[in-house]
């Protein structure tokens, strides 16, 4: 077998991949370089966190009249270390598809660790259609077949985005993306609780979003789910 | 619009064709761009035609939104775009672009020493002839130099010209460099992140990974440092080389460290070498110390500072940089902790290293006295007057190449010819003594070409 992220032929070791779960796909090397978020987090949005309380930005979340009551809580994976920035690059911008199977066994740990015992639906955030056509695939989703071929949680497309809304994140200071108009339109409401699934939670703004429309809807409870934080 | 000049000799993905969709239709309705696919699935195998991955654990699956089906991606060649079985490779089959014959291109005064002479004259006949050549010049040759001579003449000729290296730092040094040398050539230098990307220039400085957007465009293909990594791991990119040049084309190797294989070709007379033994201010090679410490591994592990380190430190000339070379970057972080209160500034820097360009080019102007490095600084990057050390000689990374060009950092300025090179390891290993015997005999074959009287025996 070779890395999914390095393309090296996976030595076998025996007291190394004897630890590992059988749907691992990466090497030692590229495994230890990755970052899994260790309590304490902030027990709002999930990143790596002093003691268990709850993080500024999340208090400001919280201070807002808006959105105090959209999201319960996010859960988090990986921390965005320079290797996840690099990960993340190439297989969102590039397009490299089969990266997303490196979350896998890591799924497998967190998720029920995160949300026993629940059957709760999945709501990937989407992507506009332009986009769609331009990468091809959606990574939200991608990750959310993942944990329903793993623990049968349904996928409810809930949500759609709105043309030319302000996906580009990346290119807009902090207080544009929070102030920018709410991209997403309820296609189906659930009044069921719901967890939102998302590669990466980096201020919040797109999850809280999403979490406000299904709110809206009458789902009783919004979580969410991200790869990173 | 151009388009000759913006295609001629291109391979590109859809989206990488600088134009709108009517455009593309205009074009291909009228043969002047055909298109092909990118991926081809045969019976027993797979093939990327834009980089010539057929290794099946390089092809991804990807369920494709444009299609709704799922297909096959290309992941060899991901960092530069994506070819899927539903995408296409456009090329241009439109009139040629007709490049400038420049009369006095080369803007460059200084002169050559006999050693670097004698080598661009047989580079000037190979670019004559359409044929291979290859120049065998010791680190700190002056290679560049060397080249100036057959790249006029082929401008002057209207040739179109690259120079490709594995590296991006030295696409960088040289762009400047040459925009001095040859000041009314349109010169683009293309590495991953390069703001200029149209890939319209006559002479194209380019890392070899850049040039799977090529397809039989130079009369002349310099590859310099043919021996590094990554050609000799990863052989599809001399065939990305191979491609890009011109039916009738000469290719040019530069290279300090051949390895065998050209070295046979060479000796089987297949291939024409020129051979550079002196360094361009006719100082020998700095030749390097090596010294053992007992339990090397272990005392960095447990952050202590090798004897023969602190030693070297106390006894060097204060006036150089220094660099030092460690095997892998999780050394990085500990060696830099042991130094810290031993200079005043220091830092490291790793190929995934985001500010590498910075550091690299801070570290050029001075305001670094210690750089701690993986192998990416092992060659093309000169840096006038420094000492060098590498920690754990003995590691494999540091094969016999790696070790002569990293003691090729040293001695670089004729104001400062000669510098230190210690290489501190825990074994001496085959590489080390095979490293300095390379390095003494490159000195004595500079010695007898100085003396030509000297009559060499046999
Ligand atoms: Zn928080
Ligand atoms: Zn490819
Ligand atoms: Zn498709």
């Amino acid at each position: 077998m070779y890395c999914l992220i390095c393309h090296q032929k996976i030595i076998y070791h025996h007291t190394w991949n004897s630890m590992l779960s059988p749907l691992s796909q990466i090497c030692e090397e590229c495994s230890i370089q990755l970052e899994p978020i260790q309590a304490p987090i902030c027990e709002r949005c999930g990143r790596p966190f002093k003691e268990p309380s709850i993080c500024n930005d999340c208090l400001n979340w919280q201070r807002d009249p808006q959105y105090e009551k959209s999201l319960a809580f996010n859960r988090a994976i990986f921390t965005y270390n320079d290797r996840m920035k690099d990960i993340v690059y190439r297989w969102k911008y590039r397009g490299d598809y089969e990266l997303v199977h490196l979350f896998k066994p890591y799924i497998s740990e967190k998720f029920p660790q995160f949300y026993p015992n629940t059957k709760i639906p999945l709501v990937p955030i989407p992507l506009t259609d332009e986009r769609m056509y331009e990468r091809g695939f959606n990574q939200a989703e991608a990750i959310a077949q993942i944990i329903r071929d793993q623990f049968h949680n349904p996928i409810v497309h809930a949500l759609s985005r709105k043309q030319n809304s302000h996906e580009k994140q990346s290119k807009k200071s902090k207080i544009q993306r929070i102030q920018a108009d709410n991209p997403f339109k309820l296609k189906i409401s659930i009044n069921k609780p719901i967890i939102i699934v998302d590669d990466i939670y980096t201020t919040g703004t797109t999850i809280h979003h999403a979490a406000k429309r299904l709110k809206e809807a009458g789902s009783p409870a919004v979580y969410s789910l991200t790869m990173i934080r | 619009m151009d388009f000759p000049k913006q295609l001629t000799g291109k391979i590109l993905l859809k989206e990488e064709l600088p134009f709108e969709k009517d455009e593309i239709q205009h074009l291909l309705d009228s043969n002047d761009l055909i298109r092909t696919p990118s991926i081809t699935k045969t019976f027993f195998q797979l093939i990327c035609n834009r980089c010539g991955n057929k290794k099946h654990h390089l092809f991804g699956k990807i369920p494709c939104y444009r299609c709704q089906k799922t297909h096959f991606y290309c992941r060899n060649c991901i960092q530069t775009g994506r070819a899927m079985e539903c995408t296409m490779l456009y090329e241009w089959t439109g009139p040629q672009a007709n490049w400038p014959h420049e009369t006095n291109p080369c803007a460059w005064e200084g002169t050559l020493t006999p050693a670097q002479s004698k080598a661009a004259t047989a580079i000037q006949r190979a670019i004559q002839k359409h044929k291979e050549q290859l120049v065998w010049a010791v680190c700190g040759a002056g290679k560049t130099e060397m080249l100036f001579p057959g790249i006029t003449y082929a401008l002057q000729q209207g040739k179109r010209i690259c120079l490709a290296t594995p590296r991006s730092d030295v696409v960088r040094e040289l762009m400047p460099r040459f925009q001095t040398a040859f000041p009314h050539t349109k010169i683009e230098a293309l590495y991953a992140n390069s703001s200029q990307k149209t890939g319209e220039g006559q002479l194209i400085l380019s890392t070899t990974h850049q040039l799977i957007r090529y397809k039989h465009a130079f009369d002349v293909m310099i590859i310099d440092e043919i021996d590094a990594f990554p050609y000799h791991q990863d052989p599809s990119l001399h065939s990305l080389a191979e491609r890009a040049c011109k039916q009738i084309s000469s290719k040019i190797y530069l290279t300090a460290t051949p390895r065998e294989k050209l070295k046979k070709r060479v000796s089987k007379i297949q291939l024409a070498a020129e051979f550079v033994p002196i360094r361009f201010h006719g100082h020998p090679l700095p030749v390097p110390i090596s010294k053992l410490e007992w339990n090397l591994r272990k005392k960095i592990n447990n952050k202590k500072l090798p004897q023969t380190l602190d030693s070297f430190l106390q006894a060097r000339n204060p006036q150089r940089q220094l660099l030092i070379f460690v095997p892998t970057i999780h050394q990085l972080p500990l060696i830099k902790q042991l130094l810290i209160n031993r200079f005043e500034s220091l830092e490291t820097v790793h190929a995934e290293d985001e500010e590498r360009k910075e550091k690299v080019e801070a570290f050029r102007q001075k305001k670094y006295e210690l750089l701690i490095t993986t192998t990416i600084l092992e060659r093309g990057v000169t840096f006038p007057s420094v000492d060098v050390v590498i920690l754990d000689a003995g590691h494999h990374v540091f094969d016999e190449a790696a070790i002569v060009q990293i003691a090729g950092r040293a001695g670089r300025s004729p104001i400062d010819p000669t510098g230190d090179v210690l290489l501190i390891h825990q074994g001496l290993t085959e590489a080390i003594k095979a490293a300095i015997k390379h390095i003494q005999s490159m000195n004595n074959r500079a010695k007898n070409q100085m003396q030509p009287t000297k009559i060499k025996r046999s």
